[in-house]
């Protein structure tokens, strides 16, 4: 450092003042704050961060991809054969894929929702909670931003469409990409919430076992919600995740150009008592289910120190 | 409340800052109870601007609860604190606008780079965005890290960790900063070369300065020292003062007959020695004054002296009664049997 030239501010309250010709006084910070504006830069930054770091973990990137793959291709092509059955000669792995574009974005969800533990437990959740902006900022910051990681992973599933029947339409493609990022920021949300109070990776990775292949199974991405058992039929209707992928099953289903009664078979829609949930309101429920669980993180976070 | 000090000890009162200067800090019987264990005990104090002021005591002795308090992390059971103006309760964005905090447990993002970690910090603390390359600039030269500000952080040695942070603190130009033992965990050599750039920065930001430590050496530093000791401030003054205040000066010789020098000191000054790590030592009101009386009266060759002004070490003996290394035993006993304490950990 060129110390001579230095002026050290002798003022109590700094201001931005350069040092004629020289190198400039300590650069000063406004006092005043806590606008709106200042909690969306936050925001920003909380939500650019988890972008910087999701892309720049390539392992990441590919290894979470790994499973809906397996699944869609592996599993997928292996029930194929004993379910030839199917009406119309649809494809098994055609039926699973909305399935597995909400299983893709359901583990990164989950993942980004572990990097909350993990910046607790390094330490790096204390530089956010001490900023002076509102800390429902971070949470939401932080939420949007697994939200789009994990949106971003649905999104390179759907580009798979091809290999699994699923024609490239662009208002099939728009409305799943838009049902996607819903889907991403209700799980996202709910992973927040449950990472919020919690201390250890370990144990929110045994939360994390507790629902998350529950949540996948129950939500019909693996079969048809019609003729279940009645616990059965409960149980999916109880898991959010239900309504995020019957609204994508019926928009691919839309798109093949098959018989009414074989979309009524395959993706007959989420009943309740007999009365078929419209798909607005299954979306609706995705959204609900999103902003209240949202709502506990925030006001979680609002209690830490 | 804190217990008055014993009768044979000087009464050392909160110091009022100088007039016309600045109050940076103002705390009044600031209080911290866990159930019933009071980690803070009410204390009371008043920091100027532009001071260097320490918080010195064994670990646990409630220096980081009341530096939490401070930096409106953790909420007084009872009585008021002013940082920079702004009340601790009332006001905490404020407070938090204008103060740096260098925790004792590392906050960086070591995926981040050394530039992206603190590009984080000015955004979260509303840096107005024409400055923040300047400022940037500023402050990772002035932690000598300008050169390796696009490494990851986790490619950073743990002082190369630290400095980063202290800059970071920097980065808003806050007018208080907080640094809760700056060099825990660093080897001797990093240590001093912290102090080297808080210094520096010092110098150069015209700033308050509010650190804990529990290195004595570290104490000396600091402009204002306040020891504390279960949750209170037994003492609160300049180094220099305190060690006056203890008075005696630790006197070391090298002699041709240990066991002669150390009769002849009892009989002849009534002062009572002991050999140490081969020398004779002993502790004297006005040390460099006695010397050529040791040489003229003790009767015993004498090789060589050496006077040393009473350390921090033995000002916290003094005041305390115990060394800071036993204090710390004791302390860590103290916190285990307590279910509170124990949690927050």
């Amino acid at each position: 450092m060129t110390a001579s030239s230095a002026t050290p501010s002798a003022t109590p309250s700094a201001t931005t003042t350069a040092a004629p010709g020289g190198r400039a006084a300590p650069a000063a910070v406004r006092v005043a704050g806590g606008t709106w504006a200042d909690d969306l830069r936050a925001m920003r930054m909380v939500w650019k961060r988890e972008l910087i770091r999701f892309f720049r973990n390539r392992t990441r990137i590919v290894t979470s991809l790994v499973q809906p793959i397996l699944f869609l291709f592996v599993l997928g092509t292996g029930l194929s054969s004993i379910t030839r059955g199917l009406p119309s000669g649809v494809n098994f792995k055609t039926f699973m894929f909305p399935g597995i574009l909400c299983m893709a974005v359901l583990f990164t969800a989950i993942f980004s929702a572990v990097s909350i533990v993990w910046d607790r437990e390094f330490g790096f959740m204390r530089e956010m909670l001490v900023a002076p902006v509102r800390r429902s900022s971070i949470v939401v910051g932080k939420t949007l931003g697994g939200a789009t990681v994990a949106a971003f992973q649905g999104a390179v599933m759907l580009a798979l469409a091809g290999l699994v029947h699923v024609p490239y339409s662009l208002p099939l493609m728009a409305t799943l990409v838009v049902e996607l990022l819903l889907v991403a920021i209700a799980l996202t949300a709910f992973g927040t919430m449950l990472a919020s109070r919690m201390e250890q990776v370990e144990s929110f990775q045994v939360v994390m076992q507790f629902f998350v292949l529950p949540m996948f199974f129950l939500s019909g991405a693996l079969f048809p919600l019609s003729g279940l058992p009645v616990w059965l039929r409960v149980l999916t209707r109880l898991d959010p995740l239900t309504y995020g992928v019957d609204p994508m099953r019926r928009a691919v289903f839309n798109h093949l150009g098959l018989p009414r009664a074989t979309v009524a078979k395959l993706a007959p829609g989420v009943t309740w008592g007999g009365w078929r949930v419209p798909t607005l309101l299954e979306l609706g429920i995705v959204v609900a289910m999103g902003a209240s669980m949202l709502a506990v993180a925030i006001w979680q976070f609002s209690k830490v120190e | 409340m804190p217990a008055p000090p014993p009768a044979d000890q000087p009464v050392v009162a909160p110091q009022e800052p100088q007039a016309g200067a600045v109050v940076a800090i103002e705390v009044e019987g600031l209080q911290k109870r866990y159930g019933d264990f009071y980690a803070v005990k009410g204390v009371s104090f008043a920091v100027p601007e532009g001071e260097t002021f320490g918080f010195l005591g064994p670990n646990g002795a409630g220096k980081s609860t009341t530096i939490n308090m401070l930096c409106t992390l953790v909420d007084p059971t009872a009585g008021t604190g002013r940082v920079a103006g702004f009340d601790i309760v009332s006001h905490r964005a404020q407070v938090r606008r204008n103060i740096g905090l260098v925790f004792q447990d590392p906050t960086l993002d070591e995926y981040l780079t050394a530039e992206e970690n603190l590009r984080f910090h000015a955004e979260l603390y509303g840096v107005p965005k024409d400055v923040v390359g300047e400022r940037l600039r500023q402050v990772m030269e002035m932690v000598g890290l300008w050169d390796r500000r696009k490494s990851l952080v986790r490619t950073y040695s743990g002082g190369m960790k630290r400095r980063l942070e202290i800059g970071r603190g920097l980065l808003h130009s806050p007018r208080v900063l907080f640094l809760d033992e700056p060099t825990v965990g660093l080897d001797p050599q990093t240590r001093s070369s912290i102090w080297g750039y808080i210094n520096e920065l010092k110098r150069q930001e015209n700033i308050t300065i509010f650190l804990t430590t529990h290195y004595m050496d570290e104490a000396e530093y600091c402009d204002r020292i306040a020891i504390m000791n279960e949750g209170e401030i037994v003492v609160l003054d300049t180094p220099e003062a305190l060690k006056a205040s203890v008075g005696k000066d630790r006197v070391q010789i090298q002699t041709a007959d240990d066991g002669a020098a150390i009769l002849a000191l009892k009989d002849r000054f009534g002062l009572d020695s002991a050999v140490r790590e081969g020398q004779v030592m002993f502790s004297v009101v006005g040390g460099e004054q006695f010397v050529p009386r040791l040489f003229a009266e003790l009767g015993v060759p004498i090789r060589s002296v050496s006077v040393a002004r009473p350390s921090l070490d033995d000002v916290f003996m003094a005041y305390t009664g115990t060394t800071i290394r036993d204090a710390e035993s004791s302390n860590t006993d103290r916190m285990r049997t307590n279910p509170f304490v124990r949690a927050r950990r």
